[in-house]
């Protein structure tokens, strides 16, 4: 009697625990098939950009259209050397303000800098310049730069994109070197150096690679930056001309041919964004292979 | 020494500068309302939250998903080359995104999810009530809802990494399934953090210029404000880079500028939120392991 009661009571209990077991496992599995169904629907779109663009891009490609500049809108002729050359100044200009303005001040929060309101103050800017849109970044150089000045310029482009560059190479380089051991620097202390001979000669090199990704990574992203320039630099069909007038940049030049109705105009714009994307392959490819290169050397 | 404290005291006084010319430029012109030569902002308003609303409904879970595919689910043979290809598409610039939106995926949303939608649903459900032409608020949307997935997923799997291991193990060990170690023993843990990457990722939508002002049909005036999901529509950002070349008068200009202003409040209010609440969480993580 009690061993078939027993049993009975066994039969149901494992029934039960057999269905809560299934049902578990199958929430389980339509967890997984679920952030899988997630990861492709995000491939999808993205794989298509760079095909699209790759495919688009490649024809309109030539030596004339790296080399010359605009030729007659929606005749298709020319190309759009000033926009390339423009890229580089602006950027290069940018890159030249905001690198060591950026990482002077990551040297100071991290080594020199006593926590108090001041340095949190500072972080604290700093972290929300990170997130500022960069449209608003170029209305302060439009009003800054521009208006003093009374033309577009160069240089208003160059400050604006410097202003988006500066806070990320300001939090890489404090974090970076915040990462660096401790007891390095006490070697250093005990050898009796002084506390900027330590920052220079034993901090900064050992956390070199990583604020040089940080400063690339920088420069990535201000080189596809859009929206500050339409209000700085303006955009021209025309060669550099100095400092304090308008120039081209890629990805304006991107904009202001897509938005013509001409197919020629469009084929241009895939070509130069295809340009755009390998400068911004190229800038962290090479990273890539110094960084390598110079993890290979031994550690002394 | 001297030096380095200058330039901080030069790069703080940057930001708190480009502040205070905000506050100037928006205090002296901001009370002009509809009627000639006046300017309201109240539908792009309306048109930057709804677009990247639009962005995180769709982007959030998506996000969430390939975060915890990668870093939870996926073996790192496959996951790796994953968060490897999601690092190189944030470096994506957003123009191109625009370019491919305009030339490509608008016809894709159009034809594959606008149309249908429209048809079955466009008598019943005031929402769909509109001939989908492609360049419109849910088009814009969907893109920045693609811009921003490399963002706020490997941020959430930068959060999702910070839960240390012992945590996952206590819930093998009592036997639960994958899933059920996710939510019991990892989502608890990094819920703050998760929200501050989503948001994060809502001050990138907010602030996204090119791509909006390329895809999301550019009216102004009331037109903008959208009826349907289907409607052209304006954003914040996306009216002053369309109209900033072309201001005919310093007053449009600074209603323009003022734009940027109310943009700014947004961003930033946004932003600061998300920094609190993942360094909150940072913190937390970090007095635990150092236990």
């Amino acid at each position: 009697m009690t061993i078939n009661n027993n049993k009975k009571y066994r039969d149901i209990l494992l029934e039960t625990v057999d269905k809560k077991y299934r049902k578990r496992m199958f929430v389980n599995k339509l967890v997984t098939i679920t952030t899988v169904v997630c990861v492709i629907a995000a491939i999808v779109p993205l794989t298509s950009i760079l095909i699209e663009v790759v495919r688009n891009g490649i024809s309109a490609i030539s030596y004339d259209f790296l080399t010359q500049p605009q030729g007659s809108i929606g005749s298709g002729s020319g190309g759009i050397a000033p926009a390339i050359q423009g890229t580089f100044i602006v950027v290069g200009l940018a890159a030249a303000i905001g690198t060591p303005v950026g990482l002077l001040t990551g040297i100071y929060l991290s080594e020199f800098a006593k926590e108090g309101k001041f340095s949190y103050a500072v972080r604290f800017f700093n972290d929300v310049l990170t997130g500022l849109p960069s449209i608003v970044i170029g209305i302060v150089g439009y009003v800054l730069i521009v208006l003093a000045l009374g033309s577009f310029s160069v240089l208003a482009g160059a400050l604006s994109l410097s202003i988006i560059m500066i806070p990320i190479v300001v939090r890489v380089t404090e974090e970076t070197l915040k990462v660096v051991p401790y007891s390095l620097r006490e070697a250093g202390h005990s050898l009796g150096l002084s506390k900027a001979k330590i920052t220079l000669f034993i901090v900064l090199p050992a956390a070199k690679d990583g604020i040089l990704t940080g400063i690339v990574v920088a420069i990535s992203r201000i080189a596809g930056e859009t929206a500050p320039l339409i209000m700085t630099i303006l955009g021209t069909s025309l060669f550099f001309t100095g400092i304090t007038g308008p120039v081209d940049a890629l990805p304006l030049r991107i904009w202001r041919l897509a938005s013509q109705p001409y197919e020629s105009a469009h084929a241009f714009g895939w070509g130069s964004a295809l340009v755009l994307i390998l400068m911004i392959l190229a800038l962290s490819m090479g990273l890539r292979l110094l960084v390598q290169k110079r993890s290979l050397r031994p550690v002394t | 020494m001297v030096g380095l404290v200058a330039f901080s005291v030069a790069k703080g006084s940057i930001d708190i500068f480009a502040k205070e010319g905000f506050n100037f430029i928006t205090q002296s012109n901001w009370d002009a309302v509809e009627g000639r030569e006046s300017f309201g902002a109240f539908p792009y308003i309306i048109g930057t939250l709804l677009s990247a609303g639009i962005a995180m409904l769709i982007g959030v879970p998506i996000s969430l998903g390939i975060a915890i595919f990668i870093s939870e689910i996926a073996p790192p043979r496959i996951g790796t080359p994953l968060a490897f290809l999601s690092e190189l598409l944030a470096a994506v610039p957003s123009i191109i995104y625009g370019l491919w939106a305009l030339f490509v995926f608008r016809f894709w949303v159009r034809d594959l999810v606008e149309k249908p939608l429209y048809d079955v649903f466009h008598a019943s459900v005031p929402f769909f009530a509109k001939t989908p032409f492609g360049l419109d608020i849910f088009t814009a949307g969907v893109v920045l809802a693609i811009m921003i997935i490399p963002i706020v997923s490997s941020i959430c799997r930068e959060v999702m990494k910070v839960v240390p291991n012992s945590q996952r193990e206590a819930a093998y060990s009592l036997g639960a399934t994958r899933w059920e170690t996710v939510r019991m023993a990892v989502f608890p843990y990094v819920k703050s953090g998760l929200v501050g990457a989503s948001m994060l990722g809502l001050g990138r939508a907010v602030g996204e210029t090119i791509l909006v002002t390329m895809i999301i049909g550019n009216v102004i005036g009331p037109n903008a404000i959208p009826t349907t999901l289907f409607s052209q529509g304006q954003t914040l950002a996306s009216l002053v880079a369309n109209e900033f070349n072309e201001a005919s008068s310093d007053l449009h200009l600074s209603a323009l500028i003022a734009l940027g202003a109310i943009l700014l409040v947004l961003t930033m209010g946004i932003n600061v939120a998300a920094r609190i609440m993942v360094k909150k969480k940072i913190k937390v993580q970090s007095g635990a392991k150092s236990q």
